[in-house]
């Protein structure tokens, strides 16, 4: 167990900045996910605290202790790499022992601790194989037997399970989770695919062309995004935004000449500000149309989800996604109603992209869930 | 090279590589460098003692005043054309047929490599038997009409035989490369060719020669550089006709090495030697700039 | 394929073997050739069915090329060739790739530049260095301190001469560069985070992977190796350091008596036999190797 501290870390190729200085610390034991879409930093990052990148400026620490220039091998982490990196012509018992191998621990030990990990990612069969003879979800399991047997400080995932069919993937997530939860070792997750990301982090980290967006917990980013990108990245189907200035008095903004209220706790912004107005798909209601404070609404196209709908509307060239229930029908070309709660509108700065009031993150925590009417 | 260098260390990759450098430094280097020495200074023979005296163009001015050398030169340079040509020819249509995939053609496959496995010189041993004036498969003709066929006697029947071995060897070589070049054509490609009704021939023409042109350019850039400068015309010609009758199948390569250790004749083979080498670094040129360019379908 | 029409077949078929003919007809000749007597192989027209004297001229051809010790030496100059190659290659190889080094690159054109000067142009000096090794190393100390030193070495009638500067060349080393660039970079990595120092890296990781490289490689040197004729020819003075191919010349039937082709085609089918198997029977990795050096 270890902290992990990111003091203005910066990388640069030649010209070509990719990392513009990034701060961060991590607590010992947490689970930390680095979301970004790719060619954000993010594995750069992870790999500069892997030690298989330079760090051209500032300074990593773990525990305390300045890594910058200490061997991968002397900084007590391990990783599981994407495409696994698993040693072709090498079992799986030699697979995941080669690092006590190579640390020259004795053989009978070697074997017990091998006998044990196996165990522990459930491969107690599989140890003769050599991973050309393994399933992917398999492969995976080895890759992480091969960092667990090392019990390091750190563990280190750079999208490891990208690689892997849909199924698999939601089964790998809820193993690393269990996994974390046992040898609580400090984790960091690279990861560019966000249902992950919400779904495994304690602390989430939205990095995006080399800044640090936003640090928080999963729903404080959901409900509170930072900027306009956080609000856009995270959340499926994406956020509904569309562009227009505060009206005067600067408590509402209007979409299609009809009024939308700002939330109070938004309010007091000052009239004719350009603002991106932001509302998430599930937050937005469709009622029949001509019903009070709603805006009539094309019905473009719809996609069926079984559980639900994604019905996609248009209202004066601009379209919003709306999620609606399981008994809510609608049909392609009527006209609905669109209803945009106040109390989930976001605001952007359309100057800065950043959110635009600092109301603290408790009082916007949503109420519990209502059966719609 | 835009594969991610792992290692950090200055001296343990010159320790891996100090081998291979101070062979080739040894081996390759000081001798590349001794052919310019040589070339513009004149010095004793071998085991000879005393400075080398510089002498500028004049051992060039030597070999090019020489007519001799200029015949070989020529010969050369027919030897190089009409063999790759051959060679060339031969292989690709052996290639084509191979790469229809009909029942047993991998049998046949596996035979056509086999011509290079030989060596040159038994190449031109064998090849020298069977078109011996006197006996083997040719020597029937001069039963008709006495030297008919001599390749001891005649310059023109010498320079066809070693034609013949040289291309005959190289077809192994070049059948190799133009059926790997043949398979990576997406047989798609081909089939959407004859859905648009092209015949074989056509197809041949339209969609395996271009695609093929890549691996055809480099695969006639090597066979005209092995057979102007490489060790098989050496061989070759050395077990077959020695240079004769008469000089006609004097091609560069043997003429070098033969001014060098018979004539001893060390700054002129030399100066033979650099104009030899401007003719590869030519070819490599135009492999480089002008193929590689103008033959890119990727 | 595309077409099943039996004429397109027919005719493929019909140049396929003639191709056929045109391989192995030379290969048939040199053995019935090497199975008969001295009046049978001088008949015209020559005789395409094998005789009964293969032993019998593959002893006169033995003893009149030496072949033996000419046999023995082949073997082993390119077995030498063979694991001496494999050996620099891997290693120089993996120099260029794996490590961040300014002279990377120097040292990746110098060993690309060997590829455009042939041995053949370059003989004489090469000839002349064999004789004397440390002539160049005399030349710089004599040249920087003026003390003149009477080291010598001499190569020629040797195996180190006639091995060394065969191996003084690119081919396998960028064979061993390709297959090392198709690794996935995370393998070197992986082996990083698991502690392993880059000599273990090559030993455990690198070498037992490129097995079949080095199955490819071995086939392609061992040919070229045993087929080295002017070299060898040139610098082998003492008969008890001569080749097979160097052997063969022995066997060319003299101009004045009758000349005995039925020994020459027996001494020259053993001795192109050796390679013949290899890329026989190991086809697959001869292929290969070639395919990816030259490339």
């Amino acid at each position: 167990m270890a902290e992990i501290g990111i003091k203005d870390v910066r990388k640069t190729y030649g010209s070509t900045q990719i990392l513009h200085g990034v701060d961060l610390n991590f607590k010992s034991g947490e689970f930390v996910v680095i979301l970004g879409p790719s060619g954000c930093g993010k594995s750069t990052l992870l790999r500069m605290i892997a030690g298989l990148e330079e760090i051209t400026s500032g300074e990593i620490s773990i525990d305390g202790k300045v890594v910058n220039n200490l061997e991968p091998r002397d900084r007590g982490c391990s990783m599981v790499f994407q495409n696994y990196a698993l040693y072709p012509h090498m079992n799986v018992a030699a697979n995941i022992g080669y690092a006590l191998k190579v640390a020259g621990v004795p053989r009978a030990e070697r074997d017990r601790r091998i006998a044990e990990t196996a165990k522990i990612v459930g491969l107690e069969e599989l140890l003769d194989r050599k991973p050309a003879q393994l399933s992917g979800g398999q492969r995976q399991r080895v890759a992480m037997g091969r960092a667990i047997i090392r019990e390091p400080k750190v563990f280190l995932f750079d999208e490891p399970l990208s690689n892997l069919d849909a199924k698999l993937r939601v089964q790998m997530r809820v193993e690393i989770r269990r996994l974390h939860k046992r040898l609580s070792a400090t984790s960091v997750f690279v990861t560019h695919d966000q249902v992950e990301a919400m779904t495994l982090a304690d602390k989430l980290i939205v990095m995006n062309k080399g800044h640090v967006e936003q640090v928080g917990t999963p729903l404080e980013i959901y409900h509170r995004p930072r900027t306009r990108f956080v609000g856009t990245f995270i959340g499926s189907p994406a956020m509904n935004f569309f562009d227009t200035t505060i009206a005067a008095g600067g408590d509402h903004v209007l979409l299609d000449g009809i009024v939308q209220a700002i939330d109070p706790v938004l309010g007091g912004q000052n009239a004719g500000t350009a603002v991106s107005v932001g509302i998430r798909p599930e937050h937005c209601r469709l009622v029949p149309a001509g019903t009070v404070n709603s805006v009539p609404a094309n019905v473009d196209f719809i996609e069926e989800l079984g559980s639900g709908r994604i019905v996609h509307v248009e209202i004066d060239g601009l379209s919003f996604a709306v999620s609606v229930e399981e008994d809510q029908f609608f049909e392609q070309g009527a006209v609905a109603g669109l209803q945009l709660p106040s109390e989930h509108i976001h605001l952007f700065s359309q100057e800065t992209g950043l959110r635009l009031d600092d109301a603290p993150a408790a009082t916007r925590q949503p109420a519990p869930k209502t059966v719609a009417a | 090279m835009n594969k991610r260098a792992v290692f950090k260390s200055w001296w343990l990759p010159v320790l891996f590589a100090l081998p291979q450098l101070l062979l080739i430094l040894f081996f390759f280097y000081w001798p590349a460098i001794s052919v310019f020495n040589w070339a513009f200074t004149l010095e004793p023979a071998f085991g000879g003692a005393g400075e080398r005296l510089f002498v500028g163009f004049d051992n060039f001015r030597d070999v090019f005043a020489d007519s001799e050398y200029w015949r070989s030169v020529s010969l050369s340079l027919f030897f190089a054309f009409t063999a790759t040509g051959l060679s060339m020819f031969i292989a690709f249509i052996l290639a084509i047929c191979v790469d229809r995939q009909l029942k047993g053609s991998s049998l046949f496959r596996f035979f056509y490599i086999w011509p290079y496995a030989i060596a040159a010189p038994a190449v031109g041993l064998a090849f020298r038997f069977i078109f011996a004036p006197e006996s083997g498969l040719i020597a029937v003709v001069n039963t008709w009409s006495p030297d008919l066929w001599n390749p001891a006697k005649y310059g023109s029947h010498a320079m066809i035989l070693v034609i013949i071995c040289f291309a005959w060897k190289w077809i192994g070589y070049n059948f190799i490369f133009m059926t790997a070049g043949l398979q990576s054509i997406p047989r798609s490609l081909l089939e959407a060719s004859s859905m648009d009704g092209s015949g074989p021939v056509r197809r041949a023409l339209d969609i395996q020669i271009p695609l093929l042109a890549p691996t055809l350019f480099f695969l006639l850039v090597l066979n005209l550089t092995e057979s102007f400068v490489g060790p098989d015309t050496y061989g070759i010609v050395d077990l077959t006709t020695e240079g004769g009758p008469n000089k006609a199948t004097d091609v560069m390569v043997y003429r070098i090495v033969s001014e060098a250790f018979r004539g001893l004749n060390y700054s002129g083979a030399a100066a033979q030697s650099l104009v030899l080498i401007g003719l590869i670094m030519v070819f490599t040129f135009i492999q480089f700039r002008f193929v590689e360019r103008r033959v890119h379908y990727k | 394929m595309i077409e099943r029409t039996p004429i397109l077949n027919a005719v493929t078929y019909f140049i396929m073997i003639l191709g056929l003919i045109l391989i192995l007809g030379p290969f048939w000749m040199i053995f019935t050739a090497s199975t008969q007597s001295l009046q049978e192989v001088t008949a015209v027209p020559f005789n395409m069915t094998p005789g009964g004297d293969f032993l019998k001229n593959v002893h006169a051809a033995w003893d009149r090329a030496n072949l033996g010790p000419a046999l023995l030496n082949s073997l082993i100059t390119s077995l030498l060739v063979m694991v001496g190659k494999i050996a620099l290659a891997a290693l120089s190889a993996f120099a260029i790739v794996y490590f961040k080094s300014p002279l990377r690159h120097v040292f990746f054109w110098m060993v690309f530049l060997t590829l455009m000067l042939p041995l053949e142009v370059r003989v004489i000096p090469t000839y002349n260095i064999a004789s004397d090794v440390f002539q160049p190393v005399r030349w710089i100390i004599q040249t920087i301190t003026g003390i003149e030193l009477s080291l010598q070495w001499n190569l020629l009638n040797s195996y180190s001469g006639l091995v060394l500067p065969l191996i003084a060349t690119a081919t396998g080393t960028f064979l061993y560069r390709q297959f090392y660039m198709t690794l996935p970079d995370e393998l070197a990595e992986a082996a990083k985070m698991d502690g392993a120092r880059p000599l273990r890296f090559f030993i455990d990781i690198l070498l037992p992977l490129s097995r079949t490289n080095m199955l490819a490689l071995a086939t392609i040197m061992f040919v070229y190796a045993w087929n080295q004729y002017l070299w060898p020819k040139l610098m082998t003075t003492d008969a008890s350091y001569q080749t097979a191919m160097v052997a063969m010349r022995a066997l060319v039937p003299s101009v004045n008596a009758l000349p005995e082709w039925n020994v020459s085609m027996a001494g020259a089918l053993i001795i192109m036999l050796p390679p013949l198997v290899v890329v026989a029977v190991l086809q697959r990795w001869f292929v290969r190797g070639l395919v990816s050096t030259e490339k």
